[in-house]
């Protein structure tokens, strides 16, 4: 029996933690992640979990130890946010290439410098190629739901790769909303026992994880990588689509919202899409013809999927929280424009880098997103291929 | 257990790894892993000993294996130890293991640093073992914060205007001491069965036992191969590297010269040091010498002490 509850992100994300109940968490608090390790420790304080928790002395520590718990055949995850993500850096290479089903959730938050504590996506954005698949979520309850589904995608025997688990930095984390969690018992059922096919506890079978890899294999390795993530996609869905029939939500690679007839849209990540909804609404009201993709999985990136969906239309702008200073727009509109090239699509795509330290985004402001698309296809003409929303002159 | 049974258990650390002729990270490691009764999981930082043990498809060592990143060896084998915890809580694992971590003096003394301080004071039940040869030898002779006052290293070259390095070296094993651990060790090669005695104790340590191995490095120090271990003993004997161990805040002195001999007999014999006899830099092997007196002195003190 699933129970409707009232919870912040963080309570939701630190809720899925202790029915996942991981052999090993090891975990460095940095806002706005860190009510999820506190709550989180609490249960380990109060036996409700069998987990050890290692309280690490820095985020470099908390994936390095994730990555040797989960060599030695543990459940193990971490979590952490921003900075925290960006000094894991080396070791989430690390954990991809050495293929550990570490499940991580991520509280998005901007990058310093200058120090800001508020959402946006320059953290995962900056580890989107880092070998993780990478989930986002537009509420709590999505969060909720990725974080549970992570553990069957990442442990699937064709995958064996890490998943970060996204959720927007206090919009998500700190608000309190109505969601509904499984019961432990589900959770338990879903996820089932984790059995490591080689680890380091195998004294009959010893293994050496992490050799030196020169010029001879590297490269069939990484090879090997990248069919384990073009092998996820296909885990994704199946994973969904047992949730299903568990929760009663349906998860996809994406979320198309009102786009059946569209003929403009947005594509957004995290909570803005839900922001991007109230929008769609207002102009659907007024006859506009607006609809929206909400990205779920980011990488592996569904590409073919997410083209043929955007193909129908006349016009699109991709909204990214992060800048890239490529000074040819953000992470998201690169690959939303390059899938297009590819089928050859007739549509004017352009981006929008917003919300960026936790500058708030309005549905007004998204409405003129959508104004903008009209009289790109009225005018036939693009004035700006990237623009900054919503920050002043 | 004596050297001579020692010689006949298993060897963990096989032959056919690629370490220099005359390197001490692999006597000591092979030496050391012969004291561990159990199945164990080593780790190792980047360094001489992890690319030299693991190219792939090989391995040399007998037992599991990982290595993680330079700086998180000893994250990495708390999280290995963390794991069997819960496991054996669990119910779900019962056999005994040991859990060792080997890191070169940059791995240990600098980039590791954080990492090493971290899981010795949360208290995991591992080994950490240091093979300090001075300087980061794998990447080919940089100073470290290991390397002594005075050598000739590729980032502290010996110009016409700066003699070499500049700073005495850290004193690690000292700040392991101050870690309040269970066990503290300082070791060398010329007395095996003191490092086989404390590689022993440390196993045997519940929580995190530290020991500190001088290794020499014939291609850093500019020193003769087939003196590796003799030079060590000039070490001890100079009182350039003291054996001592600290059990359980107790100091104890496990090795005193019987006649203690200038610092000079430990430098003339590397290259590294050669420098420092050209005529006007005798002021800085008297500096050398005085420093090495004091820290000689102050282990003297710590030992009587107890």
């Amino acid at each position: 029996m699933s129970s409707k509850v009232a919870l912040t992100g963080n309570e939701a994300l630190a809720q899925a933690m202790r029915q996942i109940n991981p052999d090993v968490v090891a975990a460095y608090p940095i806002t706005p992640q860190t009510a999820m390790v506190q709550t989180f420790s609490q249960f380990v304080a109060d036996g409700e979990v069998d987990t050890e928790y290692v309280t690490v002395e820095s985020e470099h520590s908390a994936m390095s130890a994730t990555v040797g718990a989960s060599a030695a055949g543990a459940r193990a995850m971490t979590a952490t946010a921003a900075n925290g993500l960006a000094l894991m850096w080396e070791v989430l290479y690390i954990a991809s290439g050495t293929r550990l089903p570490i499940v991580m959730p991520v509280v998005n938050r901007a990058l310093s410098g200058p120090i800001n504590i508020h959402c946006d996506h320059s953290d995962a954005m900056g580890a989107r190629d880092s070998g993780w698949i990478q989930l986002y979520a537009e509420n709590a309850q999505e969060a909720y739901d990725n974080a549970i589904q992570a553990l069957r995608i990442s442990e699937h025997k064709d995958v064996m790769l890490p998943t970060m688990v996204n959720l927007d930095g206090f919009i998500t984390s700190h608000a309190v909303e109505s969601l509904e969690i499984l019961a432990d018992s589900d959770v338990k059922e879903f996820i089932g026992e984790y059995k490591a096919e080689h680890h380091l506890l195998d004294s009959k079978n010893p293994i050496a994880v992490g050799p030196l890899d020169l010029q001879d294999f590297y490269f069939e390795h990484k090879m090997q990588q990248s069919i384990a993530m073009e092998n996820s996609k296909e885990v994704i869905l199946e994973v969904a689509k047992e949730y299903k029939e568990l929760s009663g939500r349906e998860y996809e690679f994406f979320e198309e919202y009102k786009l059946d007839d569209a003929e403009i849209g947005i594509v957004a990540l995290n909570s803005t899409a839900g922001t991007a909804k109230g929008a769609v609404d207002n102009l659907r009201e007024q006859g506009v013809k607006a609809g929206l993709l909400k990205i779920r999985v980011y990488r592996p990136f569904p590409g073919e999927e997410i083209a043929e969906v955007l193909k129908s239309l006349k016009a699109v702008a991709v909204l990214d929280r992060a800048e890239s200073f490529s000074t040819n727009g953000g992470p998201v509109f690169g690959d939303i424009r390059s899938i297009l090239y590819n089928i050859k699509a007739d549509v004017e795509v352009v981006n929008y880098i917003y919300g960026l330290g936790g500058r708030d985004i309005k549905v007004g402001e998204i409405e003129s997103v959508y104004r903008d698309l009209e009289e790109i296809i009225d005018s036939g003409n693009v004035k700006n291929r990237v623009s900054h929303l919503g920050v002043r002159e | 257990m004596k050297l001579k049974e020692a010689a006949k258990t298993k060897e963990r650390l096989t032959g056919g790894h690629r370490l220099c002729s005359g390197c001490g990270a692999g006597t000591a490691t092979n030496l050391i892993m012969r004291a561990s009764k159990n199945p164990a999981v080593v780790g190792c930082a980047t360094g001489c000993l992890e690319v030299s043990t693991t190219i792939y498809p090989f391995t040399a060592w007998e037992d599991s294996f990982i290595h993680n990143a330079f700086e998180n060896v000893a994250a990495t084998i708390s999280g290995v130890e963390a794991a069997y915890r819960s496991l054996v809580k669990q119910g779900k694992m019962d056999e005994e293991f040991d859990f060792i971590a080997f890191g070169g003096d940059g791995g240990t003394y600098d980039i590791g640093f954080q990492s090493l301080s971290g899981a010795m004071e949360r208290g995991h039940n591992m080994v950490y073992i240091c093979y300090d040869n001075g300087a980061y030898m794998n990447t080919g002779i940089q100073r470290s914060s290991a390397t002594p006052k005075g050598a000739n290293t590729t980032t502290s070259p010996a110009g016409k205007v700066i003699p070499g390095k500049q700073q005495y070296k850290k004193e690690l094993t000292d700040i392991m001491v101050a870690h309040n651990i269970p066990y503290v060790a300082q070791a060398s090669l010329f007395k095996p069965q003191d490092l086989l005695r404390k590689a022993q104790k440390a196993f045997e340590t519940k929580g995190p036992a530290f020991i500190n191995v001088i290794a020499t490095c014939p291609r850093g120090w500019r020193s003769r191969a087939e003196k590796g271990i003799e030079l060590t003993k000039v070490a001890a004997d100079t009182c350039a590297w003291p054996l001592f161990e600290v059990e359980e805040g107790k100091w104890k002195l496990n090795y005193k010269p019987k006649k203690k001999k200038p610092i000079e007999e430990w430098l003339r014999q590397q290259g590294r040091f050669k420098h420092l006899f050209k005529k006007g830099n005798e002021h800085l092997i008297e500096e050398i010498q005085e420093h090495t007196d004091q820290r000689w002195e102050y282990l003297l003190e710590m030992c009587e002490k107890d």
